[in-house]
Parts: structure tokens; C-alpha cells; sequence
């Protein structure tokens, strides 16, 4: 051999000679073609032997000498285009991995816009387009011996991966189309998947072979965040694939496997996402979880815990996997346990933010909807639940898997207690829905646990997650059944024919095409009610405190006329005003009386507003009194609030007195337990509403749209401090019954919500700077209080403040307060966990600027 | 849950107000080509006849003939523009109306004081026969008009104590040459009276409330009736004359003042004391609306020959419906 290869050497060497130095056409071109015969698929090749020199040793000489001599002149030598043609043919069939790392180089080595980066760049786009990277892959799959390998495969893979850059950088804005990544890697992905075949063909031919270069490719397209690319192109054809072939199945398995430890996560990830539900995912990963301590750490950990940006499909994918083989359900368990863990600790409730929780619910959801019969009642019985699953002994699996029923009801009565504690309707509804579910998994017999809340998209979503895949019987039997007795009349009926039509209604109208009269909308027909409202205030008040059961309809009577009745008799109400909302905050909802709350909030609106003083001393001193309901104490928030609105409305004197524009829907009136949808802070929704609107409105001093309102006093001027000052001062004293700084929380919510909004009311007042300076400290002591609802009542509080105290005088008064909210501020829109919070506090820091431009624009 | 939203009632047509009174009987007229413009009656409490155009909207004459006492009966006589009507004066008096006249042809002293409605049957062009209540508390009184001859009195059995007659409903079946009665009583049954031989055919108790109103359709001989219960009966008339109850309806409140079958006999109406009225399908019984404009019991309604719908009410307005009318 020794001699044949200082022959191909020197042959070599000589044409490489003529290749660099002469300027003959015919001399350059029989050059080449000697050189071409050791090129694999000519047309009367070299020895083998001869070949794998020329490719191991020389290949790259004489590519380095082509892409040096190449110019448009060199390229005309010759005449045609065969000295062209025979130039492509080296990059094109030579070895694949030097070729393109020639290629690469050369391109990079060229300095700006020239016909060599252009025909380097056009060959470049045809060595892409002929699959040389599939061959250049499928080269790297081989076994391979030779030393230095692992370093030029760094170098290819760097190369493959990163081509887009590179070519984006050199070419600037003459990049070709192909190099773009939205085509690169796509293209990237079906290579991928020929070489993947070609290993499973040499598979079956007895061939030994590794993907491992195709993973680390993967893994490095996933990590720059290209897998939708690489992966939309990839996944569908090993779905195809994969199914059936047990082959192309453990090649698929082995591709994720080898992917490294550090891409893992950006694999797997893009994975679930590109994967259309778990049975494929299950078929694309196999029993990854237990061969792949990383991957087991994303799957069952990073990405149910660690993050919450799985959309719902997603989750199913990866929770349906996990449920889908014997050896891998111990995982769901063990999943199922953490989350609900999580979903139970008070600790996770206060501090995550809403999408997190939301997240959590789904999954813990989606888990229960997985676990099967079986393994709840096993759990029930409290034996393990991977006994139902027999399974090799040597396989990882947490050995404490087991899932037993007073653990389950454990973190989920912990879970449901802190979320129904919580003051933010979203995070109580959560809490409902999850406990419904649990617990009709615990107690699939027994009565259901059914919560008021009123049904949205979002819960009819978690709902929808929670049925178990494979249909229960349950819920089909219970349809069929109730099909029966439809299926069983229509006989009866057709046979009777002319039977009385009563018992016939629904059938006869639909045979009934002539005449078929669509009925109008019947439900206003309610009763009719006999018993005379009364006329008189005083009356009213009598008929209100009676207890007899008799006089049940003139009690309603007289709830439903008490309002108006107020409101056309001023002075008669004022002389048993406290009187009348003494009663009226401690009546009771005695008969089914539709809008009850309504009725008797909008009575105390109208007695508070017909005499404020003396009705809001009175309502004050009763919210710190003892034995008062938290319902109670709430109502008298809102009565305050509502009240002070109306007070403070301009030209309330010259309308006629009505209180309709302050609509039923728009008022606040929840009960505590269940769940409206954010009513609970309708009136500080107003209120932000209205600052919005406020701070971003212009007002020009001319030509306004609409028509100046009569001017007139404002009469809540007068009452302000009555309304604010006895609310504000007695909020840190706990008493035996009622505990603002304790368990009452949701209570000081709606009273910093309550008092932001009798600040804002306030505007234009003289004792607005009183009490925007008591409110600012009363912010500040309760700046870092742990609920969210809280902290929000705090900060549309401080806005209000902002934009009711007059400026000079906030900066001359209060100058320290500002700089210290200020702060405080800042950190909340940087920090909070709540969204809404974050907003809430940019919003007051817009505003802090703004009164910091009008100061600096006041000297000039 | 999955059905469309029922629509929402209509609003009347329009309203006629002006009475000044509770409107206790109303009752259409005309239409056709023939009789001119359509025109309403309606009765008031106060004793005036007022004639509205359905046109105009307005008022055309007021007719005052029953000495301030109330008027609860109205009805045309078939051969031209001549009203009856019936007031609580104990007088009944013919209205002739025609080329613009109003005045009283003839009157009927009538002998009791109670709000029975009177009934007419016209078997041809010169003679019809009437039904009144008579003079003892439980009588009718059958009379040959115009000759206001006593034809008989029905009386029944001394031991059936069926109360006072409430309303009265004159008609002859299609091949039968014998008028029959039918009487609904104060004790809520309604008899079927065969006037020639002067005896009950049938008797069945319908409500446990007096009879405040009923509606017959002779084609399909079923008859419906209200109460001052809480429950509508329908009931039929089999071959051998014999009534028999249907089915009964319950209603949301009770009293029902009157009830009419519109002439094409596809839907009713009742009139409610709790100021509402209501519309049924006729054959199936299906309610159909409720119809809440007034604002105080309502006394009366009635349909004119196109189908629309009066209903006058003690709130002294009229309200005139177009409800499920061919287009």
C-alpha cells in the first residue's frame, strides 16, 4: 500500500500544482478530472483504496486550492461551463462533513459582498437543497475510529446549528431564503428524518449505529429555541412512523435519549407542545422518565411545578403520558401527591400568582381524571395503589407512591379552606370547582358537594378536564335512562290519537304545523300580591319590625315601597333616621323576596343619603360594635360608599330624586360565601374606572362636547370627615368578635377599598388633605399585608389620594408621606405576585409623575 | 336550557282611553265592506256607551241610557247596526244605530239585579230569542224578541241549589232544530238547558268558585270557563247532550272575568283579575303570553271578526292586541 499511496499523493500533489498556478483552460480542466476519479459515483472511479486516501488526506487541499482560485475569470478558462460544472461536483459528491466545513469556512474567511461569497453562498443553498446534510449527518452515525473525531463533530454540529447566524452575519442583505431559520431548521428536521431512516435501514441490515449526533443536533436547535421549527417538521413523520414499527420506535426512543443532560429540558418541552396527545408522545419517549433522571426531573417536576406556561392540551399530553403505561403511572401518583400538596398549602395560595394556581388546579384536575377506578378505590381502602399494577422489580419508581383516601382529603379540605378564605373571587371559585371534583371522586355515591358559583368559560373548561377519558358508565346510563321514558311515550301517543289535549301538549304542538304558535315569554307571570304597600315612613318601619309570619306580604310591601317613600319624604325621615337604618341593618331576609339585598341596600342608601350626619355617625360607630355579622359590617361599607356617591354627585338637588342610575347589577351586594365574580369590588372598580378615565382625559378649557352641568354645593363636603374619620381611626383595635388585622381580612379589604373611595369622593373638599394625610398613614402601616385584595384596596387608595388632595398642598403637607410611598410603590410594581397589584401601583406612580411635571412647569 | 329565548310580549296595538270609568263590556263591530269603517263598544262603569273607530281612535258617539248605572253586557244584533245592551238599571235596551241615529228603539225590563250577562240567539232575520236572568234569585228567563213574549222560565230542581245563574250562552246545535241553554251557576257548575222541554240536560261541577265567564265553540261543541278560582275547565258535549270535564288549567292567580274564543277558533282569551290577560292555544291549551299592560283587574275582552283583541279594565283604558294574526 505504501507505494500506492505516495502515488495518489504525488498525482495529488502535482494536480494541485497545475490547479494553483496555471492560467491554461485545457491544463486546469484535465486536472480536475484526474482529481474527479477519486471522487465516489464517477464514471470510471480510483481504487477503494485509493478513494478513502484521497478522502481522509487530501479532500480538503484540494477543495482549500479551488475555493482560492475561484473568480469569474478563472472560471471562463475553459470554454462552456464544464470547468464550473466540475468545480460544483467536488463540493457536491465529495465527503459530505469536509465539504460543507470547507464551505463554512470559506464563507467566512470572504469579506463582503463579492462573486465569490455570492457563488460560495448559491453552492452552499445547493448543498442544502440535494440533502448533502442528510449525508452529512448519516457520515456522523457511522461507528467511527479515527482520532480527533469528537472534535471535528463539535465543530460540524456548531456549524449545522448555527448556520444561520453565520450566513445571516456575512451576507447581510443579500442572505438567500434558504439560510433563513424559519426554512433552515425545517429543512433541518426532514434531513433529520432521512437520516433517522437510513439508521433503521442499516439497522436492519445488521449495521451498528448511533443517532447520538442527530440528538445533539436536536438538542441545540431545541435549546436556541427553534424546536417549533425543527420539531413541526420532525414530529409529524415519526408519529407516522413509529406506528407500528418497533424499529423506528426504540430509534426514536434512543434519538431522545441521547439528547445531552443541558438540552433535555428544551427537547422535551418542545415535545409535549409539538405532540398531539399522549398516546403519541408515549410512542415518540417511551419509558424516558425511568432511564433519564433529567428527563424524569422535567416531566414529573420542572414542568408542573417550576413553571406554569403549558397550555391545557399540553398538560394532557404530558400527564396522559405519564398515565399511560404500568411502570410509569407510579410517576402520576407520586405527581398527583406534590400537586395537591402544593394546592393545599396556604403558603402557595397567598404568594403564587392567579395563572400559577389556575395551573396547578388544572393539573391536579387532569391527574384524577387519569386515575382510574381501581386506584381510588384501592386508595380508599388505603393499600397501595402500585400493587394494582404488577410491574419488574428493578425498575425506579418512587416506592411511596401511594395515594390514600385521608391524604387526598387532607390537602384538599386544606386547599379548599385557604382558597375559600381568600378575598379574590377567581381564587375562591378555583377552590370550588377543585373540591367538587375530589370530592366526587372520594364519594362517587354519596350526595355531590355543590358550590354556587356561576358558571364560565373557565369552569366549564376545568369541568370538562375533570371527566375521566374512558367514558364512565355512569353518566351514559343516567342519559339512557332518562331517553326511556321519551322513547316509551311517543307510541302511547300516536296510538291514542284523540285523547284530551292536555296530556299531549309537547307532541300535539309539533304535529300542529298550521297553526304553531310560538309562545311569548311567560315569566313575568308571577303572583299577584293583595296586601297594600304602606304610605307612610313610620308605617313601613312598624310593618318591618313585626315578627308575625301572618303579616309576611305586608312586610315585602313595605320593603319594596320604603325606598321611594324616603326619598319623597325627607323630613319625615329624618326624624327616625337612625332609627330606620338601625332596623334596616339588622333585617333579615325572611321570605323569598327577589332582589332582597338590593332592596334593602338601596332603602339604607336612601335613608343615609336623606340624612347623612346623623345616619353615618350612627353607621360608623356600628362597624367597630360588637356583635355585628361580617355581611353587616360589609353592607355598612357599601351603604358609606354608595351614599357618599350620590352626595357628592353634582346637581343631585335639581334632578328629581331617583337612585336608578346607580343600577341593581352595578351594586354590590355578594354574600359572603359564594362566588359572584368580582362584585365584591364593584364600587372600587368605579372608582378605578373613573381614574383612568380621569388621568387620561383631557379637559381643554374651551369647546367641550357636552353641556356644563348646573353648578351646585356638593354636599358631601359637609359630611366627608362624619364618613371617614370614625372608619379610619379604629381599624387596628380587635375585638372579641371581629379582628380587621386578624382573620377579618377580607373585611379590611373592602374598607381600604371603601375609604380610597370616599377620598376620591372627597375631591374639591376642605377636608380632603385631613384625610388624605390619615390615609397615607394608614397605607403605610399596612403596606405589606399579606392578601392581595388588601394590598389592591391600598393602592387604588393611594390614588386616590393623588388625585383629590390638591398638589401644592400635597407637596407643602405631606411631603415625607410621598417620598415614602413613593418607594413603597415602586417596589410593589416591580415585586408584587399580583398582576392587578403591579398595575394598580404604575398606575399611582404615573400619577406621582404627573404631579412632579406640573411642579417643575410651575416656575416657567 | 337549550331552546331559544322565548321573545318578549308584545305591547298593545294601541290603547283607548277616555272612558273615565272602569270599561266593563266591551264589544266589536263591522269590518266588512258592508257595515263600514270597524267600530267598538265599550260599557263603562258609569253607565255611558261610548262608540270608538278603530280608524280614528276616537270616540264617534257616547251613548247614555242607563240612568248612571253600570252597563255589562253589550252585544249587535245581526241584522244591522243595532245594539243591545244591558245595564244595571234592570233595563236592556236596543240601540238603533244606523245612518247615525242613537237612540232606543225599544228596551226589556229585566228583573234581576245580579251581573249575569244575557245571551241572544237570532234564528232569522226579524225573530231572536234571548236569554235573561229572571226574577227569582236562580232563574232565566228565555223571551221571543221583538215581540217580548215569555217563551219560558227555567227554574231548576228545587233540591239542585245551583245559586244564581252568572252567565248564559244561547245556541243550537248545527242539524238539531232545538236551542239549548248553557248556564254557568254560582256554585261553579255549568248546565246544558234544553229550552223546549224545559229541563237540565246535563249538569257538571266545573269549579269550586262561581262561574264568571265561559266561551262555547259549537263546531267542536268544547266550552271553556273561568272561575273567581284559580283554574280554567275545559269540557265537552258528547252525542247524547251530555258535559263532561276535559281537563282543568291552573293558573298563576285567580279570577278570571271573562274568557272569549277568537272566531277562528285557534286561541283564547281570558281576562284576569290580576289585571292580566291570557292567551291559550285553543285546541291544545298551550298558554301562549301573558299579556301585563293594566294596571287594575280586568273586566272584559273580546275579538273582533279579523282577530284583533279588546280587553277593557277597571283601569278605565281599553287595550286593543294583534296577537298571532295570519299575515
Amino acid at each position: 500500500m505504501e507505494p500506492a499511496r505516495s502515488a495518489v499523493g504525488l498525482s495529488i500533489r502535482e494536480a494541485v500544482h497545475v490547479l494553483q498556478s496555471s492560467e491554461d483552460g485545457g491544463r486546469v480542466l484535465s486536472a480536475l478530472e484526474s482529481l474527479q476519479r477519486y471522487l465516489r459515483g464517477t464514471a470510471e472511479p480510483a481504487l477503494p483504496g485509493e478513494q478513502e486516501e484521497f478522502a481522509a488526506k487530501h479532500f480538503a487541499v484540494v477543495l482549500r486550492c479551488l475555493v482560492g482560485r475561484l473568480s469569474p475569470r478563472w472560471l471562463q478558462l475553459s470554454p462552456g461551463d464544464r470547468l464550473e460544472q466540475l468545480w460544483d461536483s467536488f463540493f457536491l459528491e465529495g465527503p459530505a462533513d469536509q465539504a460543507f466545513l470547507v464551505l463554512m469556512e470559506a464563507i467566512e474567511g470572504t469579506a463582503g459582498p463579492s462573486f465569490r461569497l455570492m457563488k460560495m453562498a448559491q453552492l452552499l443553498a445547493r448543498f442544502l437543497s440535494e440533502g448533502r446534510v442528510a449525508a452529512l449527518m448519516e457520515e456522523q452515525c457511522r461507528p467511527q475510529m479515527k482520532p480527533g473525531f469528537p472534535l471535528l463533530q463539535e465543530t460540524l454540529l456548531s456549524k449545522v446549528v448555527s448556520l444561520p447566524d453565520h450566513l445571516g452575519n456575512h451576507l447581510q442583505q443579500d442572505n438567500l431564503a434558504q439560510f433563513f431559520p424559519q426554512n433552515y431548521f425545517p429543512l433541518l428536521g426532514e434531513e433529520a428524518v432521512q437520516v433517522l431512516q437510513s439508521v433503521v435501514d442499516s439497522l436492519r441490515g445488521g449495521l451498528h449505529c448511533s443517532v447520538s449526533f442527530v440528538s445533539r443536533v436536536l438538542g441545540k436547535v431545541c435549546i436556541q429555541g427553534r424546536h417549533k421549527e425543527i420539531l413541526g417538521r420532525l414530529v409529524p413523520q415519526l408519529t407516522a412512523r413509529t406506528q407500528g414499527s418497533c424499529l423506528w420506535q426504540r430509534v426514536c426512543w434512543r434519538l431522545v435519549e441521547q439528547v445531552p443532560d443541558r438540552a433535555m429540558e428544551a427537547v422535551l418541552t418542545g415535545l409535549v407542545e409539538a405532540t398531539p396527545g399522549p398516546e403519541v408522545l408515549s410512542r415518540l419517549l417511551g419509558n424516558l422518565v425511568l432511564k433519564n433522571k433529567k428527563a424524569q426531573f422535567v416531566m414529573t417536576r420542572k414542568l408542573l411545578f417550576m413553571q406554569y406556561r403549558c397550555t391545557t392540551p399540553m398538560l394532557q399530553s404530558l400527564l396522559g403520558y405519564l398515565a399511560m403505561d404500568s411502570q410509569r403511572r407510579p410517576f402520576l401518583i407520586q405527581a398527583l401527591k406534590e400537586l395537591l400538596e402544593t394546592w393545599g398549602s396556604s403558603s402557595a395560595v397567598r404568594h403564587t400568582p392567579l395563572a400559577q394556581q389556575r395551573y396547578v388546579s388544572m393539573a391536579v384536575l387532569i391527574c384524577l381524571a387519569h386515575l382510574g377506578e381501581p386506584e381510588l378505590r384501592d386508595s380508599r381502602e388505603g393499600e397501595q395503589v402500585v400493587r394494582a399494577h404488577p410491574r419488574p422489580r428493578h425498575v425506579r419508581t418512587p416506592q411511596d407512591a401511594c395515594l390514600v383516601l385521608p391524604e387526598l382529603l387532607a390537602s384538599m379540605m386544606a386547599g379548599v379552606k385557604c382558597r375559600l378564605d381568600s378575598s379574590l373571587p377567581a381564587v375562591r371559585r378555583l377552590g370550588m370547582i377543585v373540591a367538587e371534583v375530589i370530592s366526587t371522586r372520594i364519594h362517587p355515591e354519596g350526595p355531590p358537594l355543590r358550590f354556587q358559583y356561576e358558571d364560565d368559560e373557565l369552569s366549564r373548561e376545568m369541568l370538562a378536564l375533570a371527566t375521566p377519558r374512558p367514558v364512565g358508565d355512569s353518566p351514559l346510563e343516567a342519559r339512557s335512562s332518562s331517553l326511556d321514558p321519551v322513547v316509551a311515550e311517543t307510541p302511547a301517543e300516536t296510538m291514542e290519537g284523540s285523547v284530551p289535549p292536555a296530556q299531549l301538549q309537547g307532541s300535539d304542538s309539533e304535529l300542529d304545523s298550521d297553526d304553531d304558535f310560538i309562545p311569548y315569554d311567560m315569566s313575568g307571570d308571577k303572583e299577584l300580591k293583595s296586601s297594600k304597600a304602606p304610605q307612610y315612613v313610620r308605617d313601613c318601619m312598624e310593618a318591618l319590625t313585626t315578627f308575625e309570619d301572618k303579616d309576611m306580604e305586608r312586610w315585602e310591601a313595605a320593603l319594596k315601597a320604603l325606598e321611594g317613600l324616603v326619598r319623597r319624604n325627607p323630613e319625615a325621615t329624618r326624624e327616625v333616621s337612625v332609627e330606620l337604618a338601625r332596623v334596616l341593618l339588622h333585617l333579615e331576609e325572611r321570605t323569598c323576596v327577589a332582589g332582597f339585598e338590593e332592596l334593602r341596600q338601596r332603602a339604607l342608601v336612601a335613608v343615609t343619603v336623606t340624612d347623612p350626619a346623623q345616619v353615618a355617625e350612627h353607621l360608623t360607630s356600628q362597624f367597630y360594635a360588637l356583635n355585628y355579622s361580617l355581611r353587616q359590617r360589609m353592607d355598612i361599607l357599601d351603604v358609606l360608599t354608595l351614599a357618599a356617591q350620590e352626595l357628592s354627585r353634582p346637581g343631585r338637588l335639581g334632578r328629581s330624586p331617583q337612585h336608578s342610575s346607580v343600577g341593581p347589577s352595578t351594586q354590590c351586594s355578594p354574600t359572603l360565601t359564594a362566588s359572584q365574580s368580582g362584585s365584591v369590588m364593584v364600587p372600587d372598580w368605579r372608582v378605578v374606572v373613573e381614574n383612568r378615565i380621569r388621568s387620561k382625559t383631557r379637559h381643554f378649557s374651551k369647546g367641550s362636547p357636552w353641556q356644563e352641568p348646573a353648578g351646585g354645593p356638593n354636599e358631601f363636603a359637609s359630611v366627608a370627615g362624619c364618613f371617614f374619620f370614625p372608619l379610619i381611626h379604629h381599624f387596628d383595635r380587635p375585638l372579641v368578635t371581629f379582628d380587621l388585622l386578624g382573620d377579618d381580612q377580607l373585611v379590611l379589604g373592602r374598607l381600604t377599598h371603601t375609604l380610597g373611595a370616599l377620598m376620591y369622593l372627597a375631591v374639591n373638599t376642605t377636608v380632603a388633605v385631613r384625610m388624605g394625610k390619615a390615609l397615607l398613614e394608614f397605607v403605610w402601616a399596612l403596606r405589606f399585608h399579606v392578601d392581595t385584595y388588601v394590598r389592591r384596596g391600598l393602592l387604588s387608595a393611594v390614588s386616590s389620594v393623588l388625585l383629590s388632595v390638591p398638589a401644592e398642598r400635597l407637596l407643602e403637607d405631606l411631603p415625607d408621606e410621598l417620598l415614602e410611598t413613593r418607594s413603597w410603590l415602586a417596589d410593589v410594581a416591580e415585586k408584587d405576585v399580583d398582576e392587578n397589584c403591579r398595575e394598580l401601583a404604575v398606575r399611582a406612580l404615573l400619577l406621582l409623575e404627573r404631579l412632579r411635571d406640573r411642579l417643575l412647569s410651575l416656575p416657567s | 336550557m337549550a331552546a331559544p329565548l322565548a321573545p318578549q310580549p308584545p305591547d298593545p296595538q294601541f290603547v283607548l282611553r277616555g272612558t273615565q270609568s272602569a270599561v266593563n263590556a266591551v264589544h266589536f263591530f263591522g269590518g266588512t265592506q258592508a257595515q263600514g269603517c270597524p267600530l267598538l263598544f265599550s260599557g263603562s262603569q258609569s253607565g255611558l256607551v261610548h262608540i270608538w273607530s278603530l280608524q280614528t281612535r276616537r270616540t264617534v258617539a257616547t251613548l247614555d241610557g242607563h240612568g248612571g248605572q253600570s252597563v255589562n253586557w253589550l252585544q249587535t244584533l245581526p241584522q244591522g247596526p243595532q245594539l243591545l245592551s244591558q245595564g244595571r238599571d234592570l233595563q236592556l235596551c236596543l240601540w238603533d244605530l244606523a245612518e247615525g241615529r242613537n237612540t232606543i228603539m225599544d228596551s226589556v225590563h229585566l228583573e234581576s239585579v245580579g251581573f249575569c250577562r244575557s245571551s241572544i240567539l237570532a234564528e232569522g232575520q226579524l225573530h231572536w230569542m234571548l236569554a235573561v236572568p229572571g226574577k227569582d234569585s236562580d232563574e232565566v228567563q228565555i223571551l221571543e224578541m221583538p215581540s217580548k213574549t215569555s217563551v219560558c222560565t227555567l227554574k231548576p230542581e228545587a233540591d239542585a241549589k245551583p245559586g244564581m245563574p252568572m252567565c248564559l250562552r244561547l245556541w243550537q246545535a248545527n242539524p238539531g232544530p232545538r236551542p239549548l241553554l248553557l248556564v254557568g251557576y254560582e256554585d261553579g257548575s255549568v248546565a246544558l238547558w234544553d229550552i223546549s222541554e224545559r229541563k237540565v240536560c246535563s249538569r257538571i261541577a266545573c269549579h269550586g268558585e262561581p262561574v264568571m265567564g265561559f266561551d262555547f265553540d259549537s263546531q267542536k261543541t268544547r266550552g271553556i270557563s273561568g272561575s273567581a278560582g284559580k283554574a280554567l275547565a275545559v269540557w265537552s258535549l258528547d252525542g247524547q247532550q251530555a258535559l263532561q270535564v276535559c281537563h282543568t288549567h291552573e293558573l298563576t292567580n285567580p279570577g278570571i272575568a271573562d274568557v272569549m274564543i277568537r272566531p277562528d277558533r285557534k286561541i283564547l282569551a281570558t281576562a284576569g283579575w290580576d289585571h292580566r290577560i291570557r292567551i291559550f292555544h285553543w285546541r291544545t291549551m298551550k298558554p301562549l303570553a301573558v299579556l301585563a299592560f293594566h294596571s287594575a283587574s280586568v273586566h272584559c275582552v273580546a275579538f273582533a271578526a279579523d282577530g284583533l283583541l279588546a280587553a277593557g279594565s277597571k283601569d278605565q283604558r281599553i287595550s286593543i292586541w294583534s296577537l298571532y294574526q295570519r299575515t
